[in-house]
Formats: C-alpha cells, structure tokens, sequence
C-alpha cells in the first residue's frame, strides 16, 4: 500500500486519490516551500500528518508543532524573512490566537514568501463556531485564495506560493472542512530537483521592519500597493472563471447569472447540469482582490445575477460596491433570511437558492434542503473512549462536589464532560479560556465553589497565561490540569514537556516554581484519592491545583501495540450472581463498553471494552472483575 | 456508467476510514470518477462517523445531499437506520451489519435503542430494498467492514465493482499478516448473498 512518505516523496510526477489537506503537503514539497509550522486543529492536522509521515533524515525541509498559532506564524514568518519559502496552517479560530502577529505580515519585507493556509468550517464541524476568515484579508491587506476541490487546492497552493515569493509577501490560502477532507485523483508534478538554499538572507535594508511611527505609512503604502497589483493579477487569473454547462443564450428574454466560490460554485453547476437552463456561472478563486473587471463586464453581460456563498455576505458586500460605481443595471439577488446565512452550502442548498430566485426555472427539494431527521431515534453524540481518564476523572469529581458549584470547561477531548451522564464543565468559550473565566466568577463569589478543567496541551498554548495571572491575584478557585500527555483531540501530535520533543517538564515542579500554595497530582483511575484531592482543594481559600493524570489510552493501547504484537488487556466481567442492577457503571460512570439489556442486566461488548479497568472501583457491590488466570470463556 | 451517491456511516472507532479507502479503491479500479469525503476531527470518538462516495463525472462537490443516496452502507443498526432516514432516495437500497453499539441516552434509559423492524419499515416506506449482513464468530469487530465488501461487491450493488475487484483492492490495502483472515470473512459473506 502507498504510504503517505511515498505520496510526499516521489520525485516524480504522478497521479492518484488524495485528500486535500495531503495533496497541499505534497503542493509545498513541489513548490520548494522549506519551513511549515502549525498548531494542531481541525480540519487541518491531516497537512502535518503528512509532513510528519516523511523520516527526519529524509527532509528537504523543516517541520514543527509550535506551542500556539501565533508561534508558528512567528516562525515562519522569521524563516521567510531570512529568504525561505514558509507556510503556516491551522483552523479557523487558531486566527484569533495569531492574529496580533498576522495582522503585521503584509507590512514586512518577506523575502522568501509565506502562505498561510486557513481551515476555516462553515458548518462548525469541528468548532465552535464557523467565523468568516474571509474578513480577515480584508483587514490586513493579504490577497487569498478560495479552492473549491483537492486539485484546486494543489494548485492555487503552488499559484499562491509564486506570487508570495515574487511580491515578497504572505498571501492567504482559504481551506473549509470539506474542501479540506475531499479526496480525488489528482495529477502531481515533480518535485524540484535542486537541494533547498539554506543561507540566512536576513537583511535590514529589506525592510523597514520596525514599524513606528513615521515607518508606519510608508509600510502600509507598500503593502496596499501590494494589493493592487494582486487586483490585476485577479482580474488575469485563470481561477476566475465563467463557466456555462449549458452554454449562453438568454433565458424568456433574459441573461441569468451567478457569481460564486469555493464549493457552492460546484454545487450550483451540480444543479445546472441538471437542467438545460443557459445560466452563467462566475466562479471565484482568486477571491481576493476581487477580479473587479470581470465581475463588472458580468454584470453589465446579465440582467439577473445571484451572489452565493457561504457564511458571511463578504464578496456580495464588494459586488453591489463594483455594480453602484459601474452604473451596472444588472439585478443583484443574494442569500437573505439568517438559514441562509448559516451552515454548509451542498447542492440541494443551493438548489432551493435558485428556486427562491428564479422559481419558474427550479423547483425547490421536495422534503427541504436541509433533509431533516425524520424519526424520533437516540442522537450520538462523540464521547470519551473506553479507558479514558477523562472519564474517571469526572466521575470522581462529580463525587466531590455540590450542586451549586460552578464548573467552567475548557478545549480539548474532556470537553466532552459536559454531555451526560456528567454534566460538568458549564461552559466552553476558547482554548485556556478556563482559568480567566474561573477568576471572574470567583469575585466577589463566597457562596459558590468554582472549579476550571483545563487539559495539558492546551495549557501550554493559551492557558499559562490565565493560571499564572489567577495564580498571581490568588482567586479562589480549584484549576483541575486533565493530562494526559498529549494533543489527543487533534490525533495524539506531541504537547510540549511531554518528553516526545524536547525536554520532559516536571509538571508539579513547575506549579511549584510558579508559588502555587496547594498542588496535588492523583492518578485519574484512583477515583477516591482523586475526589478527596478535590475537596481538600475545594477547602482551600484561594487558587489552588489538582493534576488529574493518565495517559490517553487511545494511544496508549495503539503504542504497546506497535511494541507488543497482539497486545491485549484481558476485558473485564460482569458477575451476574453479584450484580445487583445499580447501573451505575452504565448510567453514572457511562463507559460505551457496557450494554443496558431490556431485562435490566448489564453486559461488557467485547468490541469495545480495551481492558483498562477504570470502572473497577465504581460498582457498589464490586460485581465487576478481571477474568480469573486460566479461566476460558 | 450512472452516476451514483453512496452514503456510509457507523461509529466512530469501526474502522469507516478503512471500508471507504478500499471502496473508492474499488470504484477507482472499476472506471468510475470518485469524489468522497470522510468525518475526521472530534466526531470520530465514539460519535456518529459518515464517509460520502460519489461516482459520476457529473459531481464535483464531495458530500451526498440529503435524501440522494442511491446506497447506504450503515456499520451499526441504529446508524443505518438514521442513515437511511436522513439520506436514503426512494427506490434504493440499503446494506447494514447487524450489530449494536449503545449511545449514552440509551444506556442511560433516556430514550430506547430503535427495535430491529424500523428499518425495515423505513426502507418499505421508501421502497427500498434492506439487505442484513452477519457473521458468526467473527475473528476481529473490525472485519464487520470486510464482510460488507463481501456482501455489497457480490449483489453488484455498485456498477463494475465485482468480487475480483474489491478483492484486489483488499490486497492492496490490508497488511499481509491480516489478509487471509480478511479474504475469509470476505468471501464468506460474499457466498451468504
């Protein structure tokens, strides 16, 4: 089987089925880019899976996990100054922890050019909320590039990555979920053949890089110069396209258009193909600057034209700005109602758009767009694994507290503790949200316990700052770390201090050194000693911590299996003799492995008990055990 | 060849990345064009998965639209049914394996796991046919895929997708050690149809 090294590496050109987040690794390898950087977040941690699959020793390039967003920018922006061609990627919200060092990207000399690839997530499939990235080039001057498919992907990244080093600029490569995780043959070219240039071509006389004062203007000047020229760049691209399935005539007398990007242009020629309906679609790429002339030749070319896209009304914004200054006569029609402001747009969306629009020439989706859930069955929600500390963790703390205690979540797989049967951490807000949160509602706050979770990754990429200012004004709340050795959400990339790259951090030690007063470290399975940890903790006036610890046993099964051909820890029992139908391993502790019978017994699934043994100690009558040695089943 | 949609979906951790790269292994190999997608991110725990294969060069987004599938693969009863529910187009057909993962609300009593004859009312509702896969004593859960191969590759569910073809694709993707077992199941399920 082809490994993803394989699909790296091949110096080649080639073709077969890929996803885009890998096709835009295998995009830099071509495009010579020689630093990438990145925090791990949805939907791209499969780019740097795939620049990770590739052996150090065999690296024509530099790859790093940075502690936060901001960091990898920094760094590679640093790198591309020094004349290497860098890229940064992560999600959509990893824009607001970068964005103070973002936002000063254009107005920098960047010698080797830098690419910064966006996972936006129209939909919020992965977080927690679907924020329009597109504002943000609009705010900082950076031209950006919409992919639409995995192939356009790869080539909009190598387009981008062109220009960036001829501008000597950074320019934006926009990904969205789905854009992201679609797979399709693409054809790949080869890989260049010289070695990278490693010289440090850092130079002052590049810059000014100081931006003061008087610099200031002279550095924005340069950088909305920048801009025009990538507005004629648009104009010429070929990424800005009219596409016609079904040829151009007028339509009853009229000239009927679109004026799309990214994914909904295709779903839109997925619905004209459908039809023999002439309408004309404009499909943006280069979505930023607009291509100012071909969209005001297309409106003056059409009577009707409709502006789809998804999330927010950013492009449309801009078109009735080119139609009032070109005097254009065309009638512009676009999304209005807040459902259509919202969410993911798929064929049968943009289907019922046209419809709304143009209703003699389609005809809505008969059961609505949306396709909603007709029967009344369970949802399933994601939930922690079998073995998970989280797990354990939470059913220990829940034992500690009372009902008035204020829990404030944070980011990170124990998130998922605010779902039943846990229903803890309150509220949810941004990565290391928790302790500042936490501090807030511990003012003036005598009546109510407040305990913040946080978990070890993203502690150190936003959180430190919150703990160590809760620590510094002593507010009065229980900060419990949830560690469990690494970045697990994401797919297990290594956190920082976790020995996996540099140097372990003793993390108790480092509470230590911070002045915490009150610091326990409890193994999470050791539910009693843990909840005794919390409520003495709870007890204690002012801030205080509590380390729930165990690894992620995910990775910890997948580990000793890669050490340990067949490794396998022997499932746990139910004894049915002894088992007294409490359900609270079923319904309190909440472990998938266990199954809830209509005659009321429990039983372990063999697909999905790993063996871990954390539900051990929550059966009141000690019902379930390991397999007595020898015994067979 | 026709266009098609096909709609897979199953619990996070059965292995739904797996079935769908060596079925769009097979499609590939077969002639058709592929787009696809898969659920990656937090979803996988535990949670929902679905993976989307599209076959037709009429297609150029990667997701089946609601109510457009011409064939849904569920991994998990409760799956196929809300699969079937959500996706499935009226005169299609819909292929599950037989087993039965408990979501939090039923475990918790909240809300009863779904009885075996909803789905064969929905797909009646919807004229669909209903084809149950199971194997007794399996070796491992995670060839619960494999047997669905079995099964969709030897009714020619999807156009050119014959036994020989998926079993190639089998050869390419699953480690060597693990193959004869998987060929097993395969063809056993295969014969079941």
């Amino acid at each position: 089987m082809s490994t993803l090294n394989d699909a790296l590496t091949r110096p080649e050109a080639w073709s077969g089925m890929l996803m885009g987040n890998h096709a835009l690794a295998r995009a830099m390898l071509e495009a010579g880019a020689q630093v990438m950087t990145t925090y791990p977040g949805s939907p791209t941690p499969e780019i740097a899976a795939a620049l990770d699959a590739v052996p150090k020793d065999a690296r024509r390039y530099y790859f790093e996990y940075s502690t936060n967003e901001k960091v990898a920018l920094e760094v590679a922006a640093g790198a591309s100054m020094n004349g290497h061609l860098s890229t940064v990627f992560f999600k959509s919200v990893g824009l607001n922890v970068a964005s103070d060092s973002m936002i000063q990207l254009p107005l920098m000399g960047l010698e080797g050019g830098m690419v910064v690839v966006l996972g936006d997530d129209p939909g919020a499939n992965s977080s927690q909320n679907e924020q329009d990235n597109r504002h943000f080039c609009r705010m900082s001057y950076m031209p950006m590039f919409e992919p639409a498919t995995p192939a356009e992907a790869y080539e909009m990244y190598i387009e981008a990555a062109r220009l960036a080093r001829e501008q000597r600029t950074a320019v934006i490569v926009r990904m969205t979920t789905h854009v992201c995780h679609a797979k399709q043959v693409l054809n790949f070219g080869p890989l260049p053949a010289r070695e990278p240039d490693w010289t440090p071509r850092f130079d002052p006389a590049n810059g000014p890089y100081i931006p003061i004062a008087k610099t200031v203007h002279p550095l924005k000047r340069r950088a909305l110069e920048r801009l025009e020229a990538f507005a004629e760049k648009s104009d010429a691209s070929r990424f800005n396209v009219i596409l016609s399935p079904n040829g151009s005539a007028p339509l009853n007398g009229k000239r009927l258009g679109v004026i799309s990007v990214a994914i909904p242009a295709y779903a839109l020629l997925e619905n004209l193909t459908q039809t023999e309906h002439s309408i004309d679609i404009l499909k943006v790429g280069l979505s930023y600057p607009l291509p100012r002339n071909k969209i005001a030749k297309f409106l003056t070319d059409h009577d009707e034209v409709i502006i789809i896209e998804e999330l927010d009304r950013v492009m449309e914004t801009e078109i009735k700005a080119i139609a009032w200054e070109e005097g254009a006569r065309c009638r512009i029609m676009s999304r209005t109602t807040l459902d259509e402001l919202q969410g993911e747009l798929d064929p049968n969306r943009t289907n019922d758009l046209l419809a709304r629009h143009w209703p003699d020439l389609f005809e809505p989706e008969p059961q609505g767009s949306a396709g909603d859930q007709q029967l009344d069955v369970p949802p399933r929600l994601p939930q922690m694994c079998p073995g998970c500390g989280h797990r354990s963790a939470f059913h220990a703390i829940k034992a500690a507290i009372d009902e008035a205690t204020i829990t404030v979540g944070d980011i990170g797989c124990h998130s998922l503790g605010n779902q039943p049967p846990y229903d803890m951490g309150q509220m949810i807000y941004s990565m290391g949200a928790s302790s500042g949160l936490a501090a807030g509602l511990s003012i003036g706050n005598d009546a109510r316990k407040i305990i913040a979770f946080l978990g070890d990754s993203t502690m150190f990429h936003a959180g430190l700052p919150g703990l160590l200012s809760a620590m510094l004004y002593d507010h009065d709340f229980t900060l419990v770390l949830l560690e469990n050795g690494t970045t697990a959400m994401t797919g297990h990339q290594p956190r920082p201090g976790s020995g996996e790259i540099g140097e372990k951090i003793n993390l108790v030690a480092m509470f230590e050194t911070f002045g915490v007063k009150l610091i326990k470290d409890v193994d999470s399975y050791a539910q009693a000693k843990l909840t005794a940890a919390i409520k003495e903790a709870l007890d204690h006036k002012g801030f205080s911590v509590v380390i729930a610890r165990h690894p992620c046993m995910l990775k910890f099964v997948r580990d000793q299996k890669k050490k340990i051909p067949g490794f396998k820890m022997p499932q746990v029992e139910i004894d049915q003799e002894t088992c007294d139908r409490a359900m609270v391993c079923v319904e309190k502790f909440g472990c998938p492995s266990f199954t809830a019978h209509e005659d009321g017994s429990v039983s372990v699934h063999t697909d999905l008990c790993i063996g871990d043994g954390s539900c051990l100690p929550t059966c009141p009558v000690n019902a379930i055990g390991r397999p007595k040695p020898g015994a067979k089943k | 060849m026709k266009p098609m949609n096909i709609y897979l979906s199953g619990v996070g951790g059965q292995g739904i990345g797996l079935l769908t790269e060596i079925l769009s292994r097979a499609c590939l190999a077969a002639g058709h064009t592929v787009h696809g997608c898969d659920t990656h991110g937090l979803a996988q725990r535990g949670g929902t998965v679905v993976s989307h294969l599209r076959l037709g060069e009429a297609f150029h987004t990667p997701r089946v639209p609601a109510k457009k599938a011409d064939l849904v693969i569920g991994l998990e009863r409760l799956e196929a049914l809300r699969a079937a529910d959500l996706m499935l187009a009226p005169g299609k057909a819909v292929v599950y394996y037989d087993t039965m993962y408990q979501p939090i609300h039923v475990r918790m009593g909240r809300q009863p796991y779904p009885k075996n004859d909803v789905l064969k009312r929905v797909a009646k509702e919807k004229g669909a046919r209903v084809e149950r896969v199971f194997v007794d004593d399996l070796p491992d859960p995670r060839m619960q895929n494999v047997a669905l191969l079995g099964r969709i590759a030897a009714l020619g569910l999807i156009e050119g997708v014959s036994t020989q073809v998926v079993e190639d694709a089998l050869r390419e993707v699953i480690p060597e050690k693990a193959l004869d077992s998987n060929l097993a199941v395969f063809w056993a399920s295969g014969r079941a149809a």
